[in-house]
């Protein structure tokens, strides 16, 4: 089934019968060339790429729960290229030119929207940051603007200009930031993996890795052992009980995100907007919902739901940024596990000393926009063996080595900073 | 989340500053290498379970605290000193 204008307007005609499931409910056979565990947006983009860029379709994706049920279809949704260091910023900016033709090469509609983002500033130094950011963008071939506090408040006049205790600057404009609606980015890629071939297996955790004189094997399910060549670890937050089945530990600590979502409202902001001066980010999503979120709780947790402290830090920030959201009312907040790791940059690796076995994970709370570079850097890796040019310096040893660390924000590469 | 500091007694969660897991507690020796040290450093058990992390009382007494707690349910099991365990240790 295509989806076109044409198929819209029949099926409203015929009373939207002739609509059939996006992808084939997949029954595990027992054995598979590729495997990859963890049915989330890295998961089932990489399964695609491996499937459309490479040709490799006896592949399976064996998720524990159901599709797009973990972090890919629980986050806020913000898509841009805005990073400042070598290694995240061609990554970004690949994956960036990959949302742009996302929707024409998956026949789905993801709802990208490319609204612009804002990060706002407050002081002569957090400018000076801005502007160095803005150039290292411009540089890597994106789009950066910096605007001064009138070219604010052309943008955004609903903010709070006036006030004395963090007065507004002026922002990083990035236009082509946006956002774009979660659950479809996985339906899309899912349905696009499945009509090539790949077989997308629910309900079916993976339990143990099979390795035998360091080559992997298989692994064994909740739907029995399944055995396979190549077999890929792609699950967020779990990463280190995953690994530990391989007999790893992960530079990896896992933490609660929080986001919360207002009731409908007629629409206001335009933007994706963030603070500088507390943890605050907003957008509005095309139902109405004013949609936003924090920092991290900060503490390792695995409980998909946060606490009071951040709720509350969170709320006074965007009183503080924009007093006029005070009436709408929060109608949800949620949380995802995050997988952290100590510099706050991914790893796309093989892992040394296991043949056969791949890693990809360490999204920090910033792995959505990733999808779509992460699948196909991630296919790239386990289809050929070598590293994919974007995505090189990814590496699991910088750690061991502190070649290559890659401390975005610049607090230092320590578990309990990002 | 409210967190019993041994000195102070049950305190709001935002007068502690989080660490990280406990394993500062077992610092390995300088000369150990660069596997042991990435190790102690970098990677992590990470259970969703019990876990021991190590806080700061931060805006009470500045005592170090080891906090063993359930990573999925958030509750709080045990409070000790720092170096309480640290002497129980050697
Ligand atoms: C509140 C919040 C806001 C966020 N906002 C943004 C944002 O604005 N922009 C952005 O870029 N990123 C954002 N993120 C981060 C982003 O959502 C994640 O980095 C990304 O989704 C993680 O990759 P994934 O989609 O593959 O993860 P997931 O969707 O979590 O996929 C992992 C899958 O693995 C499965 N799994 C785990 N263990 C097993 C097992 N043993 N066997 C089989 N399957 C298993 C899980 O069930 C899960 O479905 C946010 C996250 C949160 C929680
Ligand atoms: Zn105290």
């Amino acid at each position: 089934m295509r989806f076109s204008s044409w198929k819209v307007f029949t099926e409203g005609l015929s009373g939207n019968k002739g609509w059939s499931a996006h992808w084939r409910d997949a029954q595990p056979k027992s054995e598979y060339d590729y495997i990859i565990i963890g049915g989330g947006g890295h998961g089932l983009s990489t399964a695609y790429y491996l499937a459309k860029n490479h040709g490799i379709t006896n592949v399976a994706v064996l998720e524990k729960g159901y599709l797009g049920g973990g972090n890919v279809g629980r986050n806020t949704t913000i898509v841009r290229a805005n990073y400042f260091l070598q290694g995240n910023s061609e990554f970004y900016s690949h994956s960036l030119k990959l949302w742009e033709t996302l929707e024409e090469d998956l026949n789905y509609n993801v709802m990208h929207s490319q609204r612009g983002l804002i990060n706002l500033f407050h002081s002569d130094g957090q400018r000076d940051a801005f502007a160095r950011r803005g150039n290292m963008m411009i540089n890597q071939g994106d789009d950066a603007i910096l605007l001064d506090r009138e070219g604010v408040r052309k943008e955004l006049p609903y903010l709070d200009f006036e006030q004395t205790r963090f007065p507004i600057y002026g922002g990083l404009f990035h236009k082509r930031g946006g956002t774009a609606r979660h659950d479809a980015v996985a339906w899309g890629y899912a349905r696009g993996a499945s009509d090539r071939g790949v077989d997308l297996i629910q309900n079916c955790e993976v339990t143990g890795i099979d390795i035998v004189d360091g080559v992997v094997k298989g692994v064994q399910t909740t739907r029995g052992p399944i055995k396979g060549n190549k077999v890929a670890i792609i699950v967020a937050g779990r990463s280190g009980q995953v690994a530990a089945m391989a007999g790893r530990r992960l530079p990896i600590e896992s933490h609660v995100l929080q986001a919360f979502v207002t009731e409908g409202l007629k629409p206001v902001i335009d933007h994706v907007i963030s603070f500088g001066m507390g943890h605050f980010y907003m957008s509005q999503s095309d139902k109405g919902g004013l949609v936003f979120g924090g920092d991290l709780d900060f503490y390792a947790s695995y409980a998909s739901r946060g606490n009071l402290p951040m709720k509350e830090h969170v709320m006074e920030a965007g009183m503080t940024l924009m007093p006029m959201i005070g009436k709408a009312k929060v109608l949800r907040s949620w949380g995802g596990i995050m997988d952290m790791t100590p510099d706050g940059s991914p790893i796309i690796d093989k892992m040394e000393g296991i043949d056969g076995l791949y890693i990809d994970c360490g999204w920090n709370y910033g792995g959505f926009k990733a999808v779509p570079a992460s699948g196909w850097c991630m296919a790239h890796l386990m289809a050929t063996d070598t590293p994919h040019d974007v995505a090189a310096k990814y590496r699991l040893d910088r750690f061991r080595t502190g070649i290559g660390i890659m401390d975005e924000e610049g607090t230092g590469s320590q578990h309990n900073l990002h | 989340m409210r967190i019993t500091c041994p000195l102070c007694g049950e305190r709001d969660r935002r007068e502690f500053y989080y660490v990280g897991d406990a394993v500062a507690l077992e610092r390995p020796d300088p000369d150990a290498g660069d596997v042991v040290w990435d190790d102690y450093v970098h990677n992590r058990d990470n259970p969703a379970g019990v876990t021991r992390d190590l806080w700061y009382h931060e805006s009470g007494c500045a005592a170090w605290v080891v906090i063993t707690r359930n990573t999925v349910t958030h509750e709080i099991l045990s409070t000790e000193l720092a170096s309480k365990v640290k002497e129980a240790q050697s």
